[in-house]
């Protein structure tokens, strides 16, 4: 028996590896092409001068010069200010919402889940057009319109120093939230009702529930939409290029936008890879903290 | 017995709440969707420029002349839409089909090396995009000089680590019985993968083919970086480029927003379920 039986698994495990490389030939080309030798290759920029034929290794040169760069540490900051001001306002909001969906009827549900992620299909750069005159500076301008019914004078949100950064945090919170209601509701709908039942029998209030079972069971979603947003504030780009290009004197400039400017505004290539690799390091860690002191008593 | 009482015999006090309720939810609707509705309406004024103008937001009358001032601009108005398309298209069908593929494999066939090189990926999906920016342009421009062609724009995205993961974690929950007994039945590798595994993960790749079409049509980095002539942009760079061309011609603007949402509208309220479902299918699973 055991003569028959061998031979059979050792081609069948033969046959299913040949198959396994196979089926991952053309992702793993792809992969190694567009994203692995890309990484190895920004580390190596990041120690040259980069030049289109035969660059000079220059050592910790780019990344001892952008922590000398006040700029670099302005860049740092804003995106901090904007993470910290935009994404705990944003969950803060996808909670709320997704509570007060959760008694409605399922198809009521599905309406306002619809409504709130609209927005999120249009395009970064429709959506810029638009908020561009949003905050258009004119007294006719939709927020200065909203503003002069108050009678506060006209701002200018997005030209002046004081009020740019302001202005995208302002954006932010009143672009679409569907991605995190949505996940937010799936999770309030898998915590098991039996958890309520006893907290009634002990007499719980709405809010003794929502502050003992509520918060606590949604904890690893919480942790999930944190880490995501810090991550995704952390590279943002798109917004601070679209609507104010980074200025005025560098108010918004976002590290993104930093290394976009450094890499295809002035070229230097080497420069932009040695901080792209800080931001990296700087998004490893905080994740890595996040997971570390809000993952402690999460159960997966 | 759940997070909200349920008020038994008072049904009063129960619609009450859930009038309040459905009321804030409105209100807060209002503000999400006001620039989307600001963007239409305002996209069906004349194309005057904007110190002649007020912002209404209500319209006192319709007229497409906006929409064609946006597609009189440049000759190759269209042509942008016609990219985007094209590139949206490959790029979706060839994330299907490959990330699937590559999905099935992480998941069902025993090779070796398999765990080491999924955690490669898994390690390579958390590194930001702006470390493989610098690389990867250089890739395109200087080594394989396939600037400025639909190449550029397709290749880098052929197939998503993402994409690879979600249908590897949708795979996973695929009873391995059935596979054995298809290829007990005699099905090879491919067999099983395109009778079996396709068939059952019809809903996810159908979710991921939505996600991967309207992030290739929205994306506007990289199509920004590696064209440099008109006729080979896509929409989101052909309207960034209106844009700026034409900072005073608020209803021309707003057509060309417009324009460059609408497909994703219409994909939207068509294919709804698909939508909502993909935000949970990532999230939650993994």
């Amino acid at each position: 028996m055991t003569q028959i039986a061998k031979p059979i698994k050792r081609r069948k495990i033969k046959g299913d590896s040949g198959a396994g490389y196979a089926f991952i030939a053309v992702a793993l080309v792809i992969f190694a092409l567009f994203t692995a030798y890309p990484v190895l290759s920004a580390l190596i920029i990041s120690f040259q001068k980069y030049m289109p034929l035969g660059s000079k290794f220059i050592g910790f040169d780019n990344y001892i010069d952008s922590l000398k760069d006040p700029l670099f540490w302005k860049a740092i900051k804003n995106t901090v200010v904007y993470t910290v001001l935009t994404v705990p306002v944003a969950l803060f909001i996808s909670l709320g919402v997704s509570l007060l969906i959760l008694p409605l009827k399922k198809k009521l549900q599905t309406v306002f889940k619809a409504i709130y992620y609209l927005p999120a299909v249009a395009s970064g750069v429709a959506l810029s057009v638009v908020w561009l005159w949003i905050f258009d500076p004119m007294p006719n301008g939709i927020f200065n319109q909203l503003l002069g019914y108050f009678g506060i004078n006209n701002v200018n949100w997005l030209g002046a120093t004081s009020t740019s950064m302001f202005s995208l945090v302002l954006m932010s919170w009143l672009s679409s939230h569907g991605t995190s209601i949505i996940i937010y509701l799936a999770a309030l709908l898998g915590i098991d009702d039996s958890y309520y039942e006893a907290a009634e029998l002990d007499g719980a209030s709405f809010l003794k529930k929502l502050w003992y079972i509520v918060i606590p069971c949604l904890k690893p979603t919480t942790l999930f939409l944190l880490v995501t947003g810090v991550i995704g504030s952390f590279q943002v780009f798109q917004n601070a290029y679209l609507m104010t290009g980074g200025g005025p004197d560098n108010a918004t400039t976002m590290v993104g936008l930093l290394i976009f400017n450094n890499a295809f505004k002035y070229f230097e290539f080497g420069k932009a890879a040695a901080q792209s690799l800080i931001l990296a390091l700087i998004i490893g860690g905080i994740s890595l903290i996040q997971f570390k002191f809000l993952g402690k008593d999460v159960e997966y | 017995m759940a997070l909200y009482s349920e008020h038994t015999g008072k049904k009063p006090l129960k619609y009450a709440r859930n009038t309040v309720i459905i009321i804030i939810l409105l209100l807060f609707a209002l503000a999400t969707i006001f620039p989307i509705y600001f963007m239409i309406i305002s996209s069906l004024g004349d194309p005057v420029e904007a110190g002649a103008m007020s912002y209404t937001l209500f319209p006192t009358k319709i007229s497409l002349e906006s929409y064609k001032f946006f597609f009189d601009y440049s000759d190759y108005s269209l042509r942008w839409l016609l990219n985007s398309l094209i590139v949206a298209s490959v790029v979706t069908v060839s994330n299907v089909f490959f990330a699937s593929m590559a999905g099935y494999a992480f998941s069902k066939i025993r090779f070796k090396g398999r765990s080491v090189l999924f955690a490669i990926l898994l390690v390579a999906m958390m590194i930001p995009y702006q470390v493989t920016q610098v690389p990867l342009y250089i890739l395109i421009v200087n080594i394989f000089e396939i600037q400025n062609t639909y190449s550029a724009l397709i290749l880098p995205g052929l197939v998503t680590v993402y994409n690879i993961f979600l249908s590897k974690q949708f795979m996973s929950s695929i009873p391995g019985e059935i596979l054995e007994c298809a290829k007990i039945e005699g099905c090879n590798q491919f067999q099983v993968y395109l009778r079996i595994i396709l068939p059952l993960s019809k809903t996810v790749l159908a979710v991921m083919a939505i996600l991967t079409f309207m992030e290739s049509w929205n994306t506007f980095f990289w199509p920004l970086l590696v064209t440099n002539t008109m006729d080979m942009q896509t929409i989101q760079v052909g309207l960034k480029n209106f844009r700026f061309a034409n900072t005073t011609y608020f209803a021309p603007m707003m057509a060309g927003a417009t324009i460059s949402a609408l497909p994703m509208f219409i994909l939207f309220f068509s294919l709804q379920k698909y939508f909502l479902k993909g935000v949970t299918v990532g999230a939650v699973k993994g």
